[in-house]
C-alpha cells in the first residue's frame, strides 16, 4: 500500500480505469467499421503505462510500438486527437495519415509509435543521446513488448546505451504472446528475460505488470537509477493481453490459448484488484469510483463525438508533407 | 577563391564548415575518427571537434541509424558514414520504414534532418559486397532524397545543402571520384538539391548520367569532339527529387538520348530516365534511347571478369555513333589480364 501518498493510489487507479474504459468503448465501436485501421487494444495491459508514466515530467520523452494507446494516454496524449486519428480524421494526432499504429503527441512528450517491432528502441535511445551530445542528461522511456527483445535493434540499442551510460529506461511488457506465437518458440527454455541486460552491465528489474503498486514502485526505482546518471535500465513486467493481437475480439477459437487461459489471465485484472484493495483499506469508496466512471464516460463520449463530427482531410493533403521545408 | 581540391577533400571541407557553424551537426560511423578517416573524408575532424561529435560506433548499423534518427527528431543534425554502401543495408528498416516516412506519417509534425553518406566501391577486386550502387532502390522510396555528386565542386556544395536540409538524404559517393580534382571555392556555398546540371553543352546527343558515369560521359565527349560530334551532358546530381526539365529540354534539342548509370539495368534508374523522356517528349526522339549500365549480375572479383563487367567510355562512344548512324569503331581489344580494375595505375588496395 502506498501509505505515504494515498492520493497517488487514487490517481493511479483512476488513470488505469480511464484507459480501461476508453479501450473498452473503442473496442465496442470498432464493430461499426468506421475505425478503419489495424488497432491493437491495450485491454488488460493498462496498468504498466500508468505506473511508469506517473513518474515522468511532461518534457521527458517516451516512444512506443504497435500497442500504444495506453502509453499515449498515460503520458497525457490528447484523447480527442487519438480517437479522431483512429477515425482517419484531419483533427487526428497525425492528421489521419497515421492511424492507431502511428500515434504522436509532441506536446505531451510522446515522440511517436510505430508497428515495426523493435524499431522505436534505438529511436528512443537517440532522443536521449541527443541531450548527451549537448551535455545534458535527459531521460527517455521506451515501451515495447516481449517480442522486441528478439530483434537485433534491441541488443544493439542496449549495448550502445550502456557504452555511453545514457539515461534510458526500457520497459518491456511481456504479455506472453507475439501475435499468437508463444514464448516457447521464441526463447530458449529457462531463460529469464530480465537476466539478459545484465550481460551488458545493464541494471534490470522484474515485476508483476498487473499490480499497480508494484509497477509504480519498480518504475520509480528504475527511473531514479537512470536519472542519476548510472546508465540504462531494463524492466520486465509480466502482463496479459485480453483481446486478439489486433482487433476488438477474442482469439481463443484460434487454438493457441483456451477460454480458460484467458479467464485465468483476467484474474490478474489491475483495475479490479487494486480497486478492491483500496476499498478494503478505506481509501476509496464505491461512490467515488462510480463518480469517476461517470466523468470518464462523459469524457469518452465527448471525444467520440469530436472524432465523428470532425472532417476528413482534403484530398490535397495526399501529396502534402512528403518533404519537410 | 577557387583552388583545386580533390573530391575527398571537398567532402571533408563541407563537413568541417558545417560542424564549425552549427553545434547540432555531428558525424558518426565505424572508423570516422580512426587513422584512415573514411578514406580521408573525415580527416582532422576528431582533432578539431572531439570524439563526441566525431563518433566512432559499435558495428550496429540498424540501431545506430535509429539513434541518429531519434537524435534528428530532437534537435541534432547527424551525418552517418558507411565505408561501403552495403553496410547501410543492415539499416533498411530505419532508413526506409522510419526515416523516409516519419515526416509524412505523422502529418508533418516532425522532421528528420539527417545525411547518410555511403561509398560505392570499385576496383582492386571489391567483389559482390563492396561495390554496389543501390541508388535506384533508395530513389524508389518516397521521402528519401538521393544525391550522387560527380565533381569535387558539387561534392562540397551538395553535401552542405544535404546537411542543412530537413529531410533524410542518401548521399552516394563513388570511390573512383575521391582523388579527382576540381575548382572548389573556399568557404560556404551551396549546390541546391533537386537540380540537374547541364555540365556540357552540345547539339547532337544527350547523355544523362550521374556520379562516376558522368565522368565517363565527359571522357567520351572529349573523344567525340575530335570527330566533330557535339555531346550535351545532363548531370543528374539528385535523383530524388528528380529535376527533369533540363533533360527534357536537351532531348527536344538533340532528339537522341543515352543514359549512363553506375547501377544495374533491370528496374533501375536508367530505365526511369528513359521512361520520363518517352512519356513526355516522345515526338522529339529520332532514335530509341540507349542505356549503358552494368550487366545484371553481381560484381565479380577477378579482373579477368570485372574487365568485362564495367562499361567503358568507349561503350558510350559506340552508343553515340550508333544513334548518329555512323560506323561503330571496332571494339577495344580488352584482355583478361589488363589492369582495368583501377582508375589509374597508382590506385592500390588492399582496401
Amino acid at each position: 500500500m502506498l501509505e505515504y501518498k494515498k492520493e497517488i493510489s487514487l490517481v493511479l487507479l483512476r488513470d488505469t480505469l480511464r484507459i480501461r474504459m476508453i479501450e473498452s468503448r473503442l473496442a465496442e465501436l470498432y464493430a461499426e467499421y468506421e475505425m478503419r485501421c489495424p488497432t491493437h487494444f491495450s485491454l488488460g495491459q493498462e496498468a504498466v503505462a500508468v505506473g511508469v508514466c506517473h513518474h515522468l515530467k511532461k518534457q521527458e520523452l517516451i516512444t512506443s510500438a504497435h500497442r500504444s494507446h495506453a502509453h499515449y494516454l498515460a503520458k497525457g496524449g490528447s484523447l480527442k486527437k487519438m480517437v479522431a486519428e483512429l477515425y482517419g480524421k484531419k483533427t487526428g494526432c497525425a492528421t489521419g495519415k497515421g492511424g492507431s499504429m502511428h500515434l504522436i503527441d509532441l506536446d505531451a512528450g510522446f515522440l511517436g509509435a510505430v508497428p515495426i517491432v523493435g524499431s522505436t528502441i534505438p529511436i528512443g535511445v537517440g532522443a536521449s543521446f541527443s541531450a548527451y551530445l549537448q551535455g545534458e542528461n535527459k531521460l527517455s522511456v521506451i515501451f515495447f513488448g516481449d517480442a522486441a527483445t528478439e530483434t537485433g535493434a534491441f541488443y544493439e540499442s542496449l549495448n550502445f546505451a550502456a557504452i555511453h551510460k545514457l539515461p534510458v529506461v526500457m520497459i518491456c511488457e511481456n504479455n506472453l504472446y507475439s501475435v499468437m506465437s508463444p514464448l516457447s518458440v521464441r526463447r530458449p527454455e529457462g531463460i529469464k528475460l530480465s537476466n539478459i541486460p545484465q550481460g551488458f552491465g545493464v541494471q534490470s528489474f522484474h515485476a508483476d505488470g498487473s499490480d499497480l503498486e508494484e509497477i509504480y514502485q519498480t518504475a520509480g526505482q528504475a527511473i531514479e537509477y537512470a536519472r542519476s546518471g548510472k546508465g540504462p535500465v531494463f524492466v520486465e513486467y509480466i502482463n496479459y493481453r485480453w483481446l486478439e493481437h489486433c482487433g476488438p475480439l477474442s482469439d481463443t477459437h484460434l487454438g493457441f490459448r483456451t477460454e480458460e487461459d484467458v479467464i485465468n489471465g483476467k484474474k490478474k485484472d489491475p483495475v479490479r484488484n487494486y480497486k478492491d484493495k483500496l476499498l478494503k483499506a478505506g481509501i476509496l469508496t464505491d461512490s467515488e469510483f462510480s463518480k469517476w466512471e461517470k466523468e470518464i464516460a462523459e469524457e469518452i463520449q465527448e471525444a467520440i463525438s469530436f472524432a465523428k463530427e470532425s472532417p476528413f482531410p482534403e484530398k490535397e493533403q495526399l501529396l502534402e508533407h512528403l518533404f519537410a521545408a | 577563391m577557387s583552388r583545386e581540391l580533390k573530391f575527398v577533400e571537398a567532402l571533408q571541407e563541407a563537413q568541417d564548415l558545417c560542424l564549425e557553424r552549427d553545434p547540432s551537426v555531428y558525424v558518426m560511423g565505424l572508423g570516422v575518427s580512426d587513422g584512415a578517416a573514411m578514406f580521408g573524408s573525415t580527416k582532422g575532424l576528431v582533432e578539431k571537434y572531439g570524439p563526441k561529435r566525431i563518433l566512432d560506433m559499435p558495428v550496429s548499423e540498424n540501431a545506430m541509424t535509429g539513434v541518429a534518427l531519434g537524435s534528428a527528431l530532437t534537435g541534432m543534425r547527424p551525418i552517418m558514414v558507411h565505408l561501403r554502401l552495403e553496410f547501410a543495408m543492415l539499416a533498411m528498416d530505419q532508413i526506409v520504414n522510419q526515416a523516409a516516412k516519419w515526416h509524412y506519417m505523422f502529418g508533418g509534425q516532425a522532421s528528420v534532418p539527417m545525411v547518410i553518406r555511403m561509398v560505392v566501391g570499385r576496383g582492386w577486386g571489391q567483389g559482390a559486397q563492396h561495390s554496389q550502387s543501390l541508388h535506384s532502390w533508395f530513389a524508389h522510396v518516397p521521402g528519401l532524397k538521393v544525391v550522387l555528386p560527380a565533381t569535387a565542386y558539387d561534392a562540397k556544395g551538395l553535401l552542405i545543402s544535404a546537411i542543412e536540409d530537413n529531410n533524410p538524404v542518401i548521399f552516394i559517393e563513388h570511390r573512383w571520384l575521391y582523388n579527382m580534382t576540381d575548382k572548389v571555392p573556399k568557404g560556404m556555398y551551396r549546390v541546391p538539391l533537386g537540380k540537374s546540371n547541364v555540365l556540357l553543352k552540345g547539339n547532337d546527343v544527350t547523355i544523362a548520367a550521374s556520379s562516376y558515369a558522368t565522368i565517363e560521359a565527359l571522357n567520351a565527349a572529349k573523344e567525340l569532339e575530335k570527330e566533330g560530334i557535339s555531346i550535351e551532358i545532363i548531370d543528374i546530381r539528385t535523383i530524388n527529387p528528380l529535376d527533369e526539365e533540363p533533360l527534357l529540354e536537351s532531348v527536344k534539342k538533340t532528339g537522341r538520348l543515352i543514359v549512363a548509370d553506375i547501377g544495374w539495368k533491370h528496374a533501375g534508374f536508367a530505365g526511369e530516365i528513359v521512361s520520363r523522356v518517352v512519356e513526355k517528349v516522345y515526338q522529339y526522339l529520332k532514335e530509341p534511347p540507349i542505356r549503358i549500365t552494368l550487366p545484371d549480375v553481381p560484381t565479380p572479383t577477378t579482373r579477368a571478369l570485372s574487365n568485362f563487367y564495367y562499361p567503358l567510355p568507349s561503350d558510350i562512344v559506340s552508343a553515340v555513333k550508333k544513334l548518329l548512324g555512323k560506323a561503330a569503331e571496332s571494339k577495344p581489344d580488352i584482355k583478361p589480364e589488363d589492369f582495368l580494375d583501377v582508375p589509374y595505375l597508382e590506385f592500390r588496395g588492399p582496401f
